[in-house]
């Protein structure tokens, strides 16, 4: 009976942090185009939309010279790291990911704030990475009760 | 094995995230190579252009343009590959109209750029969006934004843009161009004859360069 509860817990483990991980992989393929674009100098990817030039060529597109796309992407490889090796059930993993996604949804929180209220526009990048982050926030909170109890 | 089965997926998505995001790198910028732009100066009194193409092209290509006026904006792109397949001189000259709200800040945004070195980044941004900006009412806005994603300084593209050295550039362009009897734009001139306005279309223009080309060189 008990091996039956915990084969059950570690599948819908597994499938939570694969399903986890396949989010964070979309979130670094955008985010690492969204880099490339930017270190080419490329405009043709905001083509007709003010908008979209407003947000990726304002001053909150860099932060110190550095692009907060390529950020981005550094924060989707690790929630995609801690996400594969919570999966393989290493414990501190988990711990990991949770932070991640919370931090992220934090950044993605001001980072609407500041399109909504100082740039007065939105790109649809920034929103389509916003969704992800929001999916990704809300597997953590919609978490299994087993997973959060193995933490 | 499942014990390296995450450090090898791990490992497998980061190779694959910087040799994909490398891929598209070198992708983007063999499709856009750094343009061969020079910046003549002295021709009158202390006056500059933006020249594209080698100095000893066979036919010059100088335009007066204006970047809110659409006929300027649907040449843009033909000019830019008759350039590349002729190898042409490429001289721009601004040539505001009064009547387009917004035309002499353009002009004044792409001479800025080229102040950093990106006059015809900005100049063919300026084209492509035109539709966008002419019809802003805060059109200087959309300027510093398409300066953000040219990756220019930003503090300085701004003071640029209200330097009376660029302003007055712009009005030399347009001083040069009222001289020689330019009164519209886009005003065309193929190796300092005027393209004719009949001809200031895509298929023309092209047919007009290909004989300014043969003419140019006849014994080839």
């Amino acid at each position: 009976m008990k091996n039956d509860t915990n084969q059950k817990r570690s599948r819908a483990e597994i499938v939570f942090y694969t399903v986890a991980a396949v989010i964070a992989l979309i979130g670094l393929a955008e985010a690492t185009y969204l880099t490339v674009i930017f270190l080419t100098g490329e405009t043709a990817v905001c083509g007709n939309s003010a908008d979209c030039f407003k947000v990726l060529g304002s001053a909150y597109a860099k932060i110190g010279g550095i692009p907060v796309s390529g950020m981005g992407a550094l924060a989707y490889f690790s929630v995609f790291t801690f996400a594969i090796f919570a999966a393989f059930d290493y414990a501190r993993a988990r711990k990991f990911f949770t932070w991640t996604v919370i931090s992220m949804f934090a950044v993605t929180l001001w980072f609407l704030f500041v399109q909504a209220y100082r740039l007065h526009a939105f790109c649809r990048y920034c929103l389509f990475s916003a969704a992800l982050v929001f999916l990704l926030t809300g597997l953590v909170v919609a978490r299994p009760s087993t997973t959060r109890e193995n933490q | 094995m499942s014990r390296y089965a995450p450090f090898i997926i791990v490992g497998l998505v980061a190779a694959a995230a910087l040799g994909s995001g490398t891929y598209l790198y070198r992708a983007k910028r063999a499709a856009n190579p750094p343009l061969k732009i020079s910046k003549e100066t002295g021709e009158q009194g202390g006056e500059s252009a933006h020249v594209l193409g080698p100095a000893d092209a066979a036919v010059t290509l100088e335009e007066f343009g204006d970047f809110q006026c659409p006929p300027c904006g649907r040449l843009s792109e033909p000019i830019n590959q008759l350039q590349k397949q002729y190898n042409l001189r490429l001289i721009y000259r601004n040539f505001p109209l009064p009547v387009h709200e917004h035309a002499k800040e353009a002009a004044y945004a792409a001479e800025a750029a080229g102040r950093q070195g990106r006059f015809w980044q900005m100049h063919d941004l300026l084209y492509r969006e035109q539709a966008v900006w002419s019809k802003s009412p805060d059109a200087r806005t959309l300027f510093n934004a398409y300066a953000g994603m040219l990756q220019l300084d930003l503090s300085r593209f701004k003071q640029d843009m209200d330097n009376s050295e660029v302003q007055r550039q712009v009005d030399l362009d347009k001083e040069r161009g009222a001289l020689i009897g330019v009164t519209n734009t886009p005003t065309i001139f193929l190796n300092n004859q005027a393209v004719a306005p009949e001809q200031l279309n895509p298929e023309n223009l092209g047919a007009a360069v290909e004989a300014a080309v043969k003419n140019a060189k006849p014994s080839s």
